[in-house]
């Protein structure tokens, strides 16, 4: 009986141990993505703005509602596609429903740096005729998480 | 006994059949790969590429920066990859011409769907003027506003 007993407690420290680094594993997988990005548009910020005090929530929200008037006619403001709330589903010009922005409502949202990156650059030349700034950015994403 | 699974079978072969013949006249290939849903999913619903000639595909590819007044710009890699797959299953790719070519003149490159002769003829005779106004329909390329299942290639609604 010595022997079995043996290995059924080895097996279940190894069941115990193996379940809590996965636990962890998935924790930390579960944070991480959203505030890599945030986290990499803070080091950008960092290096031309020595005094760089942290992204906020007030500044990303003017950039959502602003109209700039210096983009495409027919693409005036974010809100343009994504409605006037981020709790809110938004529409396409095609008439296609978009998720809403809000974390809150949409959670795999702003996790894929390549997705996130490749919006920025189309809606930000289209709204504003140019590219967004690292600081636009960690802006708009900072308000989104806190809504 | 032994007669039953026989007549299962025929009768399988014979769903299969009818199945077949109805589907090759009325539906269109729902697009199967993820990078083409992907991309080309987000703005809109993933038309289906038998709706276009081959040259209008490569057209639409070539342009995506200025895409019917957005940008649509993408890696090469996953332009050349989604060019491919759109030419192949064009509305020229097969060992007949699909429906969208009837009509097309030779040196017509229609970017829009919504443009082909094929399409207007279809929706000129049974589409009331009032149905393009309603704002749940919003834009002519938002099939899925009228054909509830387009997304799987069927547009025969009645
Ligand atoms: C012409 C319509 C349109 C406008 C205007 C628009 N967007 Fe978007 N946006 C989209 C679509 C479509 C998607 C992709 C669909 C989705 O993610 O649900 C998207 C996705 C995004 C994403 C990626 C979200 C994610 O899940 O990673 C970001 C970031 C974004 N938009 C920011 C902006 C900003 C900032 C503005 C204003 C400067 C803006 N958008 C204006 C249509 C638009
Ligand atoms: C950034 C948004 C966006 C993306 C991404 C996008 N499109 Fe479009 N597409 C549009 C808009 C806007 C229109 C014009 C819709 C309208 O007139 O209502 C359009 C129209 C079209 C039309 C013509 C529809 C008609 O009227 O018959 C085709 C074909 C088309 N797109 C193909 C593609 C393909 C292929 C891809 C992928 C490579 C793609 N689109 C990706 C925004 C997009
Ligand atoms: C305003 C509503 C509306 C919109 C939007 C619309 N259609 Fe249609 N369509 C109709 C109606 C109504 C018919 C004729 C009735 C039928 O056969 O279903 C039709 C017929 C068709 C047919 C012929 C169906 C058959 O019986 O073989 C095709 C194919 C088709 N539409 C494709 C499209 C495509 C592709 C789009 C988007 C680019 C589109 N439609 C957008 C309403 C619409």
């Amino acid at each position: 009986m010595k022997p079995h007993a043996n290995s059924f407690t080895l097996s279940t420290l190894a069941v115990i141990i193996f379940t809590s680094w996965i636990l962890a594993g998935a924790n930390v997988a579960f944070a991480s993505p959203r505030q890599n990005i945030l986290a990499d548009y803070a080091a950008r910020v960092k290096i031309q703005t020595p005094g760089f005090e942290g992204f906020s929530t007030d500044r990303g929200k003017k950039l959502f509602l602003s109209k700039p008037g210096t983009g495409k006619p027919d693409i005036p403001s974010c809100t343009t596609c994504h409605s006037n709330n981020p709790a809110n589903p938004g529409q396409t010009r095609a008439g296609k429903a978009i998720e809403p922005m809000a974390v809150s409502r949409s959670p795999a949202r702003y996790t894929d740096f390549k997705k996130v990156e490749k919006w920025f650059r189309r809606n930000c030349k289209s709204v504003t005729g140019r590219i967004c700034t690292s600081l636009e950015k960690g802006d708009f994403l900072t308000f989104m998480i806190n809504q | 006994m032994p007669k039953t699974p026989i007549k299962y079978l025929v009768a399988i072969f014979a769903i299969f059949l009818t199945g077949t013949t109805v589907q090759a006249d009325e539906r269109y290939d729902p697009v199967r790969n993820q990078v083409v849903i992907d991309e080309c999913g987000a703005c809109h619903m993933v038309f289906q590429p038998q709706m276009l000639p081959k040259k209008s595909w490569v057209k639409i590819m070539n342009d995506l920066s200025d895409h019917f007044g957005e940008d649509a710009s993408l890696d090469a890699s996953s332009v050349k990859l989604i060019t491919k797959y759109l030419q192949e299953n064009s509305a020229d790719s097969g060992w007949r011409d699909g429906k969208f070519m009837r009509g097309l003149s030779k040196n017509s490159t229609p970017l829009r769907i919504t443009k082909t002769p094929y399409w207007v003829r279809e929706h000129n005779e049974e589409v009331p003027q009032r149905a393009w106004s309603d704002p749940k329909v919003k834009s002519r390329a938002n099939c899925p506003a009228c054909h509830r299942r387009a997304n799987s290639g069927d547009y025969d609604d009645d």
